[in-house]
């Protein structure tokens, strides 16, 4: 059986600074937002090519959002760049009373984010953002799968006029979505249908998800995959209808158990449709640098764990 | 719009005469910051900004940051005075549905240009109007208002370098320096210490063109603000020289007024001191 994930892999953060570039092209409203990591968030092709819409902050991310917060009032769009470390933690207040309070449009995005941050460890991994964004009233949070689907939701994001959180991963993904891939706010996305289970995902773990679905299809396990590249607003339709196909649920988010995509989920199904679930993502640990898959294997958010946890899942 | 020395100073009066009642009232909010500031505001809203009361979300007007946001009480009294609202909308001031929140929220209040409350921000967010202005070729100016407490806030400080770094002289920058905060340190004598020391060489190593005067003289305010306006490829700072509590006796340098309800008789004490003369 042929895989839903293409060979091609493709780095998210290099079509985001691409694309970003094209914006500040073609829309003069759109400004380039710096806080001294162009060259790690690839939006150093801004600096470089369009120099007048790129505006260096320095080392200094509070202040950073709130000069974003005032831009938006004088009707431009800013783009926040920063690791989504610094942007969920190091500069929160300033974005709730300044950006979300006030529903200025602001687009932020967090580079960086999740596990895999290139040996960094725990002070650059980025795992409670979602949790933190999907908090604040107004927040739009988005979480793409794959380098197309950073560029469709940046579509979405410069015609929404509000606040808006994208979150990037740092190293390449496998393509899933051809080019007329059309992303929306609020739905979720069938990868892969299946009977026995439901796999909802989001972000790097989505293709993780697939990985995990397609190995146990070999051993006769029918696992659906629903991508759920829009964390806020989050399609509860979506997610209570696959609690009433499949009757059992699993979550996968590169990101704490805590607040994300999981909570999310559960908390639909709790007031909805009980049904039992588990919640994969890093358990309540402080993590480290390491290379990437003993990163994985380690925090258990590795395609084999994906796939152990769905095995012991069906057998009780 | 230009009022004489006598008029601003009766304005001021009155503007002092609605916070004190406003708090009264609405049993909570601040007293002292909001006195100390208020001569400044009033001096803006009627002789320095290009404004239109009856047009306030005009995209070329001059925009005001009140970034000391637990002063919103004296912003939303000069407002009023200035014709952004009734007078009988000060009542509402901290009710539920109000537009007059405890901090300035720029979604309620047309004539609110930014929502602060949090300190340190708004300062940021009036370089980024400032910023704004300049990379729209726009000549509207901008103004924003911070305390001497405020400024222990570090983002007050990475404000201060970026607006430096791009040279917004379109930017004015007040410094309230009434020389309180709501607790701090204990000082000599039963005093409190001073907030902030030594503003103007702090922000003079930042770059910036700094106008030292007393916050409370309308001659004072009136000239520091025309020699802003000659300030080239630099922003100003005005650090204002001002009194907690100004212009009630029993309120002035005590920092138990920053935000203390009055009683009925302290109200009919602090009204005694305020009537406007003819």
């Amino acid at each position: 059986m042929a895989s839903l994930l293409s060979e091609r892999k493709e780095t998210m953060r290099d079509i985001f600074g691409e694309t970003l570039l094209q914006f500040s092209q073609e829309d003069e409203k759109v400004y380039i937002v710096d806080g001294d990591l162009a060259n790690s968030t690839k939006i150093d092709i801004v600096a470089m090519e369009n120099p007048q819409k790129f505006l260096q902050m320095g080392i200094a991310e509070q202040n950073m959002l709130s000069v974003c917060s005032g831009l938006a009032a004088t009707g431009l769009q800013p783009w926040a760049v920063t690791f989504a470390a610094f942007l969920s933690k190091r500069a929160i207040d300033q974005i709730q009373v300044q950006i979300a309070q006030p529903n200025l449009n602001v687009k932020m995005v967090g580079g960086y984010s999740g596990l895999l941050t290139g040996l960094t460890g725990k002070t650059h991994q980025s795992l409670e953002d979602i949790a933190i964004f999907r908090s604040l009233a107004n927040m739009t949070v988005l979480a793409p799968a794959d380098s197309v689907e950073v560029k469709k939701m940046m579509e979405f994001a410069r015609e929404y006029d509000g606040p808006v959180y994208i979150r990037l991963a740092r190293d390449p993904y496998p393509i899933i979505f051809n080019e007329d891939y059309n992303f929306q706010i609020g739905k979720a996305v069938y990868l892969k249908e299946g009977t026995d289970l439901t796999i909802i995902s989001t972000g790097t773990q989505t293709s993780r998800a697939i990985e995990a679905a397609e190995l146990l299809q070999e051993e006769g396990l029918s696992i659906a995959v629903l991508h759920m590249p829009s964390i806020k607003p989050l399609d509860e339709a979506a997610v209570v209808k696959a609690a009433e196909k499949t009757g059992y649920i699993v979550t996968a988010e590169e990101h704490s158990i805590y607040g994300g995509l999981g909570s999310a989920v559960a908390e639909v199904l709790a007031e909805n449709k009980p049904t039992p679930m588990q919640r994969i993502g890093v358990k309540d640990l402080n993590s480290e640098s390491a290379p990437n898959e003993e990163l994985l294997n380690k925090y258990g958010l590795s395609v084999s764990h994906m796939a152990d946890v769905i095995r012991i899942a069906l057998k009780k | 719009m230009s009022l004489s020395t006598k008029v601003l100073f009766n304005k001021a009066k009155q503007a002092r005469r609605q916070v004190i009642e406003t708090v009264h009232h609405a049993g909570a909010g601040h007293v002292g910051g909001p006195l100390s500031a208020i001569d400044l505001l009033t001096y803006l809203y009627f002789n320095e900004m290009k404004i239109d009361p009856s047009n306030p979300r005009d995209k070329d007007r001059d925009r005001f940051v009140l970034s000391k946001g637990h002063s919103a009480i004296a912003l939303y009294s000069v407002l009023a005075l200035r014709g952004y609202m009734p007078t009988e909308e000060l009542k509402t001031f901290d009710s539920l549905n109000s537009r007059l929140q405890a901090h300035p929220d720029m979604n309620t209040l047309p004539g609110l240009d930014m929502s602060t409350g949090s300190l340190g921000q708004g300062i940021s967010a009036a370089v980024g109007i400032a910023l704004g202005a300049k990379l729209q070729n726009k000549d509207f100016r901008t103004y924003c208002m911070i305390g001497d407490g405020e400024s222990q806030e570090g983002q007050v400080w990475e404000a201060a370098d970026i607006g430096s770094k791009y040279g917004l002289d379109n930017l004015v920058v007040i410094l309230d320096y009434n020389r309180l905060q709501q607790f701090g340190w204990n000082g000599e004598n039963g005093k409190r210490k001073i907030p902030l020391t030594n503003p103007e060489q702090r922000w003079e190593a930042f770059g910036w063109y700094v106008i030292t005067i007393d916050g409370h003289d309308f001659q004072d305010i009136s000239s520091a603000f025309n020699e802003a306006r000659e300030v080239k490829g630099k922003p100003v700072i005005i650090v204002a020289n001002t009194v907690k509590g100004k212009g009630i006796s029993f309120m002035e340098n005590a920092y138990l007024w920053h935000s203390r309800v009055p009683t009925d008789e302290e109200l009919t004490n602090a009204v005694s001191e305020l009537s406007v003369e003819g």
